[in-house]
């Protein structure tokens, strides 16, 4: 039977997609009429003039029509026919027999990882490989780390902070300032960092930490932009928009130098030629190191009182306080603890660039983390990797992809248009996954053994 | 009753904002006693809890608890005086296990007899023990307020408040809930103070019982006496008996 009606309902799905492909593209065409159709430059004589850019509006407009038709026409009744396949045996396709991937799937990234810039090496040669170890590498990590110290104020604790990029300056900045000032090595100055950002988060904590919510949010964007005008203008120590630069490298625990000229060079001591590679090798293992020292610190404190207080601070604040919780110092901590992991970030993120200036913590930098954590799930540390690793890595992805300017024409810069690559992913997860990649939480506490947890099979209301 | 009251609430006024909410309440609950506070909807009798853990803190009048004044301490202050609630609407963590729930509610302690304790509320409430690994936010409105009943009884506390845990129940549910907290008080002389709009359980439950109207203790007297009172059985009995 269930065959029969679907061979009846294919021509309707057919004229539907069709009819919808034509709409999509309808809207495609009003929406990217004016941002794609039409360009603004400047001429000869300094004018501002438009001209038109047919062309690519008609490939703007033709994915759409497509990409519209094929989701309806072919992705959704086969997504249907799964879901009623699956609700037919009744049968949920949870635990018990997941894969050996699935399982260890932990285990398995991380020697990966540990292997990662030797692979690239092998396969790439040494200077095939900077790439691979450095944008792709490095890159993502810093923004694991990032999403993975963001992950205990928002995703643990509940509070929205849209400035989280101040405390990754703070971090980059005391490096960039004490080691030029006072030679103070990577060593001391990493946990220094750390330290001082978490200073600074409590410093702004104390007065907002009263406010919720959309409040909260306010006032923590607002001290990003404080702290990037403060670096901007004071320019005595910060030296402004030129930035810092020149900043020492990170030493190998002080025993070996990555300096060409010094003395104990690494690359001499170990009779290796001169290349730049094996210092962005022994930066991936740092930042490697660090993330796994988020990962670790976070994993301890959700297990913690305090970590438990955090989670139970996001579900119902008036609740806690009648347990005793004392909000005020827990909300505090949190945003000392998710300040202190920006920091050593930022030093690190200092050590790596050997200069910092404001450019690099606008804005656009706390969104890019806090969409990092909402698409991974938030709470999640493997969904926000995961999430990193798409995001971070897509944006690097999209640098490479020169064939497109066959398709979009020469003067298409594909990374300009890494913030789409961000709005489709938010929607796309949004549809289909709207907790995140990994949207369950993992609880931290069983009376013996582990057992499946139901009420991860419905739906939760909210919260 | 003789000697000084567990909790003595003395001529409290309590405000929002310019809005009087409670004006000049007085109520004692004494040690090992069950009370209850019977009033309409509005009445003020949630804020008379609430001004009790202190939020919102009476503007003026005094709480004293356990012969310590503690009109003006924060609200984690005073829990951590093992004063539990169990507020209005339940306030359970939705996100969270019933045994991480249940854990939240032994912190004061830092969990030190929280094994022995957790099976405790299990036998009182073997239907937790059943959902133990399911979210707190997928519980059913019973189930919920068992939780929330358990989870203000890991804290070990010496005065237990409870707002409306009727509340949208089946009377099969309350009258289990209510079975539960006579028991506790029984067996372990538990002091309960109990907000209630069910006045014909609650009253049958107490051994005494106010009734607030528009912010203010209009009566007061055993549960016995209130439950035979004309005006008390006009207001509150008639036609709501369960
Ligand atoms: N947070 C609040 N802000 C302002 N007014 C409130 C607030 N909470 C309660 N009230 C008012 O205080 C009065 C008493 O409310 P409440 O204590 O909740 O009554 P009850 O619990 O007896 O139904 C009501 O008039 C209510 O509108
Ligand atoms: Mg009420």
């Amino acid at each position: 039977m269930a065959i029969a009606s679907e061979n009846n309902v294919q021509p309707d799905v057919m004229a539907k997609a069709i009819k919808e492909a034509v709409f999509a593209g309808v809207v495609a065409f009003c929406m990217f009429l004016l941002f794609v159709g039409i360009e603004t430059y400047q001429d000869i004589n300094n004018q501002l003039v438009w001209r038109t850019r047919w062309g690519l509006l008609a490939v703007f407009v033709a994915v759409a029509v497509v990409g519209r038709f094929v989701t309806v026409a072919f992705i959704k009744p086969h997504l249907d026919k799964r879901k009623l396949a699956k609700a037919k045996t009744g049968v949920l396709d949870i635990s018990e027999e997941k894969s050996f991937f699935h399982k260890h799937f932990l285990k398995i990234a991380l020697v990966f990882l540990l292997c990662y810039p030797f692979l690239a090496m092998m396969i790439f040669g040494r200077q095939g490989s900077l790439k691979y170890v450095d944008n792709f590498g490095i890159q993502i990590l810093i923004y694991v780390m990032l999403a993975w110290g963001l992950n205990i104020v928002v995703g643990l604790a509940g509070l929205l902070d849209l400035g989280y990029v101040a405390f990754y300056a703070v971090g980059a900045y005391s490096y960039a300032l004490l080691s030029s000032y006072f030679g103070f090595s990577f060593w001391l100055l990493l946990p220094m960092a750390g330290i001082l950002a978490a200073l600074w988060g409590v410093i702004l904590g104390f007065p907002v930490l009263r406010l919720r919510g959309d409040y909260l949010a306010i006032v923590t964007l607002a001290f990003g932009e404080i702290i990037r005008l403060v670096l901007i203008n004071w320019t005595d120590v910060t030296r402004g928009t030129f930035g810092i630069s020149g900043i020492a490298k990170a030493s190998f625990f002080g025993i070996w130098s990555f300096d060409v000229g010094a003395a104990n060079n690494f690359n001499k001591a170990w009779g290796l030629p001169s290349s730049s590679v094996y210092y962005k090798m022994f930066l991936f293992y740092i930042i490697l190191a660090l993330c796994m020292l988020t990962a670790y610190v976070t994993i301890r404190l959700r297990r913690m009182p305090i970590g438990r207080a955090w989670e139970a601070l996001r579900e119902d604040e008036i609740a806690c306080r009648s347990l005793g919780i004392n909000t005020v110092a827990t909300k505090l901590t949190a945003f000392a603890t998710g300040a202190m992991f920006g920091g050593f970030a930022g030093s690190f993120f200092a050590a790596r660039q050997g200069f910092v200036s404001p450019e690099s913590f606008v804005f656009l930098e706390s969104a890019v983390i806090l969409a990092i954590v909402v698409l991974g799930g938030m709470g999640s540390l493997t969904g926000i990797a995961i999430a990193a690793v798409v995001m971070v890595g897509g944006t690097e992805l999209l640098r490479e992809m020169e064939f497109l300017k066959h398709v979009f024409g020469p003067d298409f810069t594909p990374e300009l248009y890494r913030m789409l690559l961000f709005g489709l992913a938010m929607i796309i997860v949004m549809l289909f996954k709207p907790r995140g990649f990994v949207g369950t939480r993992e609880p931290t506490a069983f009376l013996k053994e582990r057992k499946a947890v139901s009420g991860s099979f419905t739906k939760e209301g909210h919260g | 009753m003789t000697g000084e009251p567990l909790l003595k609430v003395q001529a409290v006024e309590t405000y929002y904002g310019n809005i009087r909410a409670l004006s000049g309440v007085d109520v004692d609950v004494h040690k090992g006693e069950i009370v209850s506070l019977i009033g309409a909807n509005g009445a003020g009798k949630s804020t008379l809890m609430m001004t009790i853990c202190g939020s919102p803190q009476a503007r003026t009048g005094q709480v004293i608890f356990d012969g310590e004044d503690i009109t003006r301490l924060p609200t984690h202050l005073i829990a951590r005086k093992r004063i539990a609630q169990s507020p209005e609407g339940r306030r359970i963590f939705p996100r969270m296990t019933v045994y991480e729930n249940l854990q939240m509610g032994a912190g004061l302690d830092n969990l030190k007899y929280f094994n022995e304790d957790v099976e405790k509320i299990f036998t009182l409430f073997p239907r937790l023990k059943e959902r133990q690994s399911q979210r707190g936010g997928t519980l059913s409105g019973g189930e919920q307020q068992m939780l929330s009943i358990g989870r203000a009884l890991m804290a070990r506390p010496k005065l237990l408040l409870l707002d409306e845990p009727s509340l949208g129940l089946a009377p099969l549910i309350v009258k289990g809930i209510f079975e539960a907290i006579k028991k506790l008080n029984k067996e372990e002389g538990l002091t309960v103070f109990l907000v209630e709009q069910n006045a014909f359980a609650a009253l049958k439950l107490s051994d005494r019982g106010y009734v607030m109207v528009n912010g203010k203790v209009t009566m007061s007297g055993t549960g016995k006496e209130l439950l035979i009172n004309p005006e008390v059985r006009a207001a509150y009995l008639e036609g709501g008996r369960h």
